[in-house]
Parts: structure tokens; C-alpha cells; sequence
């Protein structure tokens, strides 16, 4: 649907690069993030994640 | 350690509870009077106040800013001060916020039934009241980080982190969004137009959606759930991966379908990809949520906070697997405009916002007023009655959404024309469908004022409500740099500052790659000599339109499909919108597209006269029976006020509209000519000239009708006579 916007956007110059930029840095964030919770000590995220159970 | 004595605030916790409450009950029961409006058109008729297209937004503002506004910032206020075991910064800020918010929220409730409207969905508010949300919502943000700051737990739990989000991002599409240029006090004109008007209230619609409807609520749902089943959730490398990946993606997703659907094939590919991808984190966070119950399940049996909970998460996770489904261009051709979207959001308002609200007041209102709720049998009867509701709300709209469509799209078994060439019979189809709704409407609302009944005997029973002491050592300053041995995410997420900067740039990211397009549409939007400004009198009636919020049930986007081609005329281009600040695309069809209803040639759609204008605004039942469209007499009877037109016509000059300065100068006297003409075709009508003929106080062409006759006779005809491009 909304064929009508394609043209538009057609028109810029290096669209086509656009959905490839953003397939890559999703990938790329989406990796840093797995890796980032991954690296966490088993007693860190204990600790942590019990915080709203010690907070009265 | 030394430890030090604090309070935490439960002051501000009550009055948001309550205003949630409060307006939880108006912006329902205004729903509730819609939904009865669809079987009893006229049953406010001749109140202009109540009239179905002032009352939309209402409902909606009402539900969204008010109900659920207030139960996040009561959800967030608790929770934040026991996360970060600290009061809030500052006691003056909490009751600016709350006030400040209230007062807004009244505004909302007096301007948007007089009629004061952008027509801008879930951003109707008029630029003063704009102005007051942002400076609000930075008063909320300031209070917020300053509690980070002062806090005396190292770590902010990640609740916290959905919440910095949310902050960040409203603020910036809000200000985006809302970038309007004043004609008077309580009017203005988008600077956007048309196609990039529509891009950028798309990007904000859906991601409003995400970061006020969704991360809040996913925030509260990472504390209360835990809280109630007493055990920690489920997996907390799980909320942190769901948590960047949702912030990351959710502000490209809704547009993405807008925009790749009408590239090339494979990127169009590509952006149903990443719409689908958001079912990952989305789905990350439901299970998240739900396996924190693993062996609480028989507490689930008795208490009805999990109750709620269970449902809430449930609904979650209907609502966004349904989300990607929608952006699939094959299904968004049967959804789109049908009563499946109403379903839909209801599915994650009535659901996951109300009963996750409703599970948390049931859960802070006893605790905060040091008592035990009043009854659990009541508020086991209102989860039943609620869910009971739920399922009546949505069930009949996605068949009445299932109907619409395949009835749009059926053609003849000769394959010539339409099988309902008259979209009446595609309405008066599905009215069991809207009873059955509006029933299912009632029982929710009975479920909530159930629980006004629950929490006022609760609150009555238990002692008024003080702050909670509380004590825990101060924080031990440590270097702003990393410590020997301390890993990257550690430290930031010691550091409020650095954290909410980077969540901004997580959120920049996809939404500058999609704004920038749309910055570059203006200039690459071919122009359609043949398309010209409106005359002043098309403005005039154009601005009428916004203000009977018309929107609300008819389109202006005739999609290039042959079934909508065929009942309403040449598909809709870009270029035909160029002077339209705001657009009017609208997003639902109650009642037909108007975007060619000056152009004739259609069996059943567009071209008709101005007495059939007159009589149709005057009583459209006469003219076609069983019609939901309700009366506008109003616009009959009152004059039309020209006193802003030059004024309104020099902003449009601001925004890029060609008007000539003579244009402005004779604005009055081109009114006046075409108000004539458009009264003389109406008085050749014996009938009207019976009333309307003799010397009147206002005379036919000076009201209001007339103006609007001149916008809808307008509309297409621009293009009409051109050949296919």
C-alpha cells in the first residue's frame, strides 16, 4: 500500500543503502547486548536482580 | 557504614493512584458514550460539545495521557524510590509534576470538545497546552534523574532504565511532532505538510505507542511482578537484552512498513523483516514476565493482583505478535481503516495498560494506607468481569474488522463492479458487531467502579497516608572513571548521566535514519500543476472539518488497490497534498473516504450537489437511512467567523502555500463571491428556500455550512480532469 510515497522516496539519491545500514547496526547492537548480558557474574545478576525484594 | 534516615513519598504515589483512577472512570465512560453512538447516532444531537467527532479524542487523550499517564508516574514514583532507596529529588518538583500534568489533562477535557484541534492523532492538544506538556514532562525528567543521583543503591535496577526511555523519547518525538506555527491562541497550522506530515505524525503515533504505552508499563512490570510473587523475575540478562534491542528497534519499526513497503521488493522484504523483529525483544519481555511466576502458579489461583498480571503479559504478548502481523503489506491491505486496528489497541489498552494499572493500584493502595485490601472477592469479581469485557470488546471488532474488508473488496461475479457499491451496506453489516461491543465496553467499566468501591473502603479502613521511613548507608564515593577489574557495563550503569545519554542515541539512531527521508520528501514530491491552494472559503470550511474532528471516521487516502479505485475514484498522490497543513488521511473508515468527494462519475460515492450537502449535514438519515453519520446542524444555524482568515492565510504563505498578497487583501470579498454562489444553488431548492429565502439575521451564505459545502466540493477536483500519470 502507499504506493504513491514510493516515487518520493525512490528519488534520493543511495536510498537502497538505507534498510542495509540499518539491518547492520541492529545486528551489530543486538550482539553487543547478548554478549554485554552474558558477561555478567552469576552473583551480580543474584544480587541485582533481587532489589525489589530488599527494598522496604 | 553510617546509615542514614529518609522517607520515601507516598504522598505523590496517592494523588497520581487517584487521578488515575478518576480519570481512568471519565475517559471510559466518554469511550463507553462513543460506543453507544455507533447504534444511537443522534443521541447527543444538537450539542456540538458531545458530538462523536469532538468526543474521539477525548476518549482517547483521556485514556492514554490521563489513565495511564497518571498510573505510570504512580507506578514509577513508588517503585523508583525504592529501587534507588532515596526520596525523590525534590518534594516542589513531585507536586509541580502532578499539578502541572492534572492541569493539562483539565485543559484537554475543555478545549478538545469546543473544538480545538491539530486533528493530529493522540497529538490533537493546541500548541499553549503543547508548550505546558513539554515543559511538564521535563519538570518529571529533572526529579527523575536528580532521584538517580542522590540514590544509595549502586546499581539501577533495570525498571529504571525503561523508565529513563520513556523520558527521553516522548520528549523527542513530542517536540518533533508538534512543530506547528500559531494563528491565534488556540490555533495552528502543522509546519509539516501532506505526505511528510503524515510520515512524521506516523513515526510519533506508533512510537508514542512504544515509549508511553509500552517501556513504562514493561518498567512496572519488571517491580510489581517480581513484588507480588515474592520472587525475582525470571532472567535479568534476559530484561537487559530485551530492554536495548526494544528501545533500539521499536522507534524504526511502526514507520518501517510506511516507508519500505513502497520501495523496491526486497526492501520492502527488509522492512517486513524488521517490523517482524520487534516480536523477539517483545516476546523476550512477555516470557520474562510470565516465567517469574514459575512455582507461584497456585498463588495465581487466590490473588488477583497476579491475576491481573497474568492477563496484562498475556495481552502483551497478543498485542505485539499482532503488531508485526499488521505490518505485512498483504495483512495491513485487509486491516487497515477496518475495525480489526480498533480491536487491536484495545486488545493492549484494555489488557496490558489497564489490568497491569489495576493489579499495581490493588496492590500499592493497601500498602501505602497500612491496611489489607477491603475485598479480594471484589477484586476477583472485577479481573472476571474485566476479562469477561476484554473478550467481548475485541472478539465482535475483529469480525466486524474481517467483514468490513472482504465487503469492500467483493466485486460482482462478473467481476465488473462491487458487490456493496453503497458503503452503507458495509455499516449497517456489522451493527450486532457494535452492540455486542458496547456490551463488552459496559462490563469493563462495571469492573472498574467496582474497584472504586474496592479502593475508597480500603483507603477508609486503613490509617491516612504517611511517608515511609526508611534507612540505608550513603553511597561510598567511587571514581566517575572505571574501577581496576570493573566491566563497561558496570559502570554504566552506575552512571545515570552517561546511561541516558547513550539510551538517546540508541533511540537517534533508527529515528534519524527515518526522519531524514522524510525531511527529503518536501523537495522531491513532484508537484501537480493543476493543484492549487484552497480559496479562502475552502480554508475556512477546511478548518471546520478539523474541528468537527471529521477525521475521526472518514479517510482521505484512496489506496492504489481496484476495489477502492473503483468506489472512490484515481488512487491518492503525493503531490495532491502539498498544501495541506495538517493532513487529513484519517485512519479509520466508519463512513467512506472523502478524498475525491467533489468529483462525480461514481455511483455511490462523491459528486453529489450542495443541497445534498445541506440535507445530508442537517440529517443524514433522511437521505440515507440506517447512516451512523450524525447530525451537524450546528453548522446551519451559526455564522461563519472570517475574522482570522487573513491572518490564517499569511501562516500558510510562512509554511510555503503560494498566496499572493492579493490573495490575502481580497480574502473577504472571495468569500463573499463564492459563499454567493454556493447560496443560490442552495435556495433553487424549494424546500430550503421555504426557510432559508426570506430576509434572515444571518443570511445563507454567511454560516458555516456553506464553507464546508466549499471544502468537500473541493476535494479532488483538482485533479479530475487530468489523464492517468
Amino acid at each position: 500500500m502507499l504506493k504513491f510515497v514510493k516515487h518520493n522516496l525512490e528519488t534520493i539519491s543511495g536510498v537502497e543503502i538505507y534498510p542495509i545500514i540499518s539491518l547492520a547496526i541492529f545486528f551489530t547492537v543486538f550482539v553487543a547486548f547478548t554478549i554485554w548480558a552474558m558477561t555478567y557474574s552469576k552473583d551480580t545478576i543474584n544480587q541485582i536482580s533481587n532489589l525489589p525484594l530488599k527494598d522496604e | 557504614m553510617e546509615m542514614q534516615q529518609f522517607q520515601y513519598d507516598n504522598k505523590i504515589v496517592r494523588n497520581f493512584i487517584y487521578a488515575s483512577i478518576v480519570f481512568g472512570v471519565v475517559g471510559m465512560l466518554v469511550g463507553l458514550i462513543l460506543a453507544f453512538m455507533f447504534l444511537f447516532p443522534n443521541v447527543t444531537s444538537g450539542i456540538p460539545f458531545l458530538s462523536f467527532g469532538r468526543l474521539r479524542p477525548l476518549h482517547t487523550n483521556a485514556v492514554i495521557f490521563a489513565f495511564v499517564g497518571n498510573a505510570m508516574f504512580a507506578g514509577a514514583y513508588y517503585s523508583m524510590q525504592r529501587l534507588l532507596k532515596a526520596r525523590m529529588f525534590n518534594d516542589f518538583l513531585s507536586k509541580l509534576h502532578f499539578w502541572g500534568w492534572q492541569l493539562i489533562i483539565v485543559a484537554a477535557a475543555i478545549t478538545l470538545p469546543l473544538g480545538y484541534t491539530t486533528s493530529k492523532e493522540y497529538a490533537e492538544l493546541e500548541w499553549p497546552i503543547d508548550i505546558a506538556i513539554a515543559l511538564i514532562w521535563v519538570v518529571f525528567g529533572i526529579n527523575m534523574i536528580g532521584t538517580i543521583i542522590k540514590r544509595r543503591e549502586r546499581h539501577i535496577y533495570v525498571a529504571i532504565w525503561f523508565y529513563i526511555a520513556t523520558f527521553v523519547t516522548v520528549a523527542v518525538l513530542h517536540i518533533f511532532n508538534s512543530l506547528e506555527l500559531p494563528v491565534s491562541g488556540l490555533k495552528s497550522y502543522s509546519v509539516y505538510a501532506g505526505v511528510q506530515d503524515a510520515l512524521v505524525q506516523w513515526w510519533y503515533g506508533h512510537n508514542a505507542v512504544a515509549f508511553f504505552l509500552t517501556t513504562p508499563f514493561l518498567g512496572l512490570m519488571y517491580y510489581f511482578v517480581p513484588k507480588a510473587a515474592n520472587r525475582p523475575v525470571y532472567s535479568y540478562r534476559l530484561s537487559i537484552i530485551h530492554f536495548w534491542s526494544l528501545i533500539f528497534i521499536y522507534i524504526w519499526a511502526g514507520p518501517h512498513h510506511l516507508l519500505y513497503s513502497a520501495l523496491p521488493d526486497w526492501a520492502q522484504n527488509l522492512g517486513v523483516v524488521f517490523s517482524v523483529m520487534l516480536i523477539a525483544p517483545s516476546w523476550g519481555g512477555m516470557i520474562n514476565g510470565l516465567l517469574t511466576l514459575r512455582g507461584v502458579w497456585d498463588k495465581v489461583r487466590t490473588d488477583a493482583v497476579l491475576k491481573f498480571y497474568v492477563v496484562a503479559i498475556t495481552g502483551y504478548g497478543m498485542a505485539t505478535f499482532e503488531g508485526p502481523m499488521l505490518s505485512l503489506k498483504n495483512v495491513n491491505a485487509i486491516a487497515h481503516f477496518t475495525d480489526w486496528i480498533i480491536a487491536h489497541v484495545h486488545v493492549g489498552a484494555l489488557a496490558w495498560n489497564g489490568f497491569l494499572s489495576f493489579g499495581m493500584i490493588y496492590w500499592i493502595v493497601p500498602r501505602i494506607t497500612k491496611t489489607t485490601l477491603f475485598s479480594q472477592k471484589l477484586a476477583n469479581f472485577h479481573f472476571w468481569i474485566g476479562t469477561l469485557g476484554i473478550v467481548l470488546y475485541a472478539l465482535p471488532m475483529y469480525v466486524a474488522g474481517f467483514t468490513q474488508a472482504s465487503m469492500w473488496k467483493q466485486f460482482k461475479a462478473d467481476g465488473g463492479s462491487l458487490e456493496y457499491g453503497n458503503f452503507l451496506e458495509t455499516v449497517t453489516q456489522i451493527i450486532p458487531m457494535y452492540w455486542m461491543r458496547a456490551i463488552g465496553g459496559t462490563l469493563y467499566l462495571v469492573g472498574v467502579l467496582v474497584m472504586v468501591y474496592n479502593v475508597i473502603k480500603t483507603v477508609k479502613q486503613g490509617s491516612a497516608v504517611q511517608d515511609d521511613a526508611a534507612e540505608a548507608p550513603a553511597l561510598a564515593v567511587i571514581s566517575p572513571n572505571r574501577l581496576k577489574g570493573e566491566k563497561w557495563h558496570s559502570w554504566l550503569e552506575r552512571k545515570p548521566i552517561q546511561f541516558t545519554i547513550y539510551t538517546t542515541v540508541a533511540i537517534l539512531i533508527g529515528g534519524i535514519i527515518q526522519i531524514l527521508p522524510t525531511i527529503f520528501v518536501k523537495s522531491n514530491i513532484p508537484t501537480i500543476a493543476a493543484v492549487k491552494p484552497y480559496t479562502p472559503l475552502e480554508l475556512q470550511g477546511r478548518d471546520i472539518y478539523i474541528r468537527e474532528g471529521c477525521v475521526s471516521c472518514h479517510s482521505q487516502l484512496i489506496r492504489p488497490f481496484r476495489s477502492e479505485v473503483e468506489r472512490y475514484g484515481d488512487y491518492s498522490r503525493s503531490g495532491e497534498y502539498v498544501y495541506d497543513h495538517p493532513f487529513l488521511w484519517g485512519s479509520k473508515r466508519t463512513g467512506p473516504d472523502l478524498h475525491r468527494e467533489g468529483v462525480p462519475g461514481k455511483p455511490f460515492n462523491g459528486g453529489r450537489d450542495d443541497v445534498w450537502h445541506f440535507n445530508h449535514m442537517y440529517d443524514p438519515q433522511s437521505i440515507s437511512p440506517g447512516s451512523l453519520m450524525p447530525r451537524y446542524q450546528w453548522l446551519i444555524k451559526d455564522k461563519l467567523d472570517n475574522s482570522m482568515i487573513q491572518k490564517k492565510m499569511e501562516v500558510m504563505v510562512t509554511l510555503g502555500v503560494p498566496y499572493t498578497d492579493a490573495d490575502i487583501a481580497n480574502a473577504q470579498k472571495s468569500i463573499d463571491e463564492q459563499a454567493s454562489k454556493i447560496e443560490s444553488k442552495l435556495l433553487a431548492n424549494s424546500d430550503i428556500n421555504k426557510v432559508f429565502g426570506k430576509d434572515q439575521e444571518v443570511p445563507l451564505k454567511d454560516r458555516e455550512i456553506v464553507a464546508l459545502i466549499a471544502y468537500l466540493q473541493r476535494l479532488g477536483t483538482d485533479t479530475a480532469v487530468k489523464p492517468k500519470q
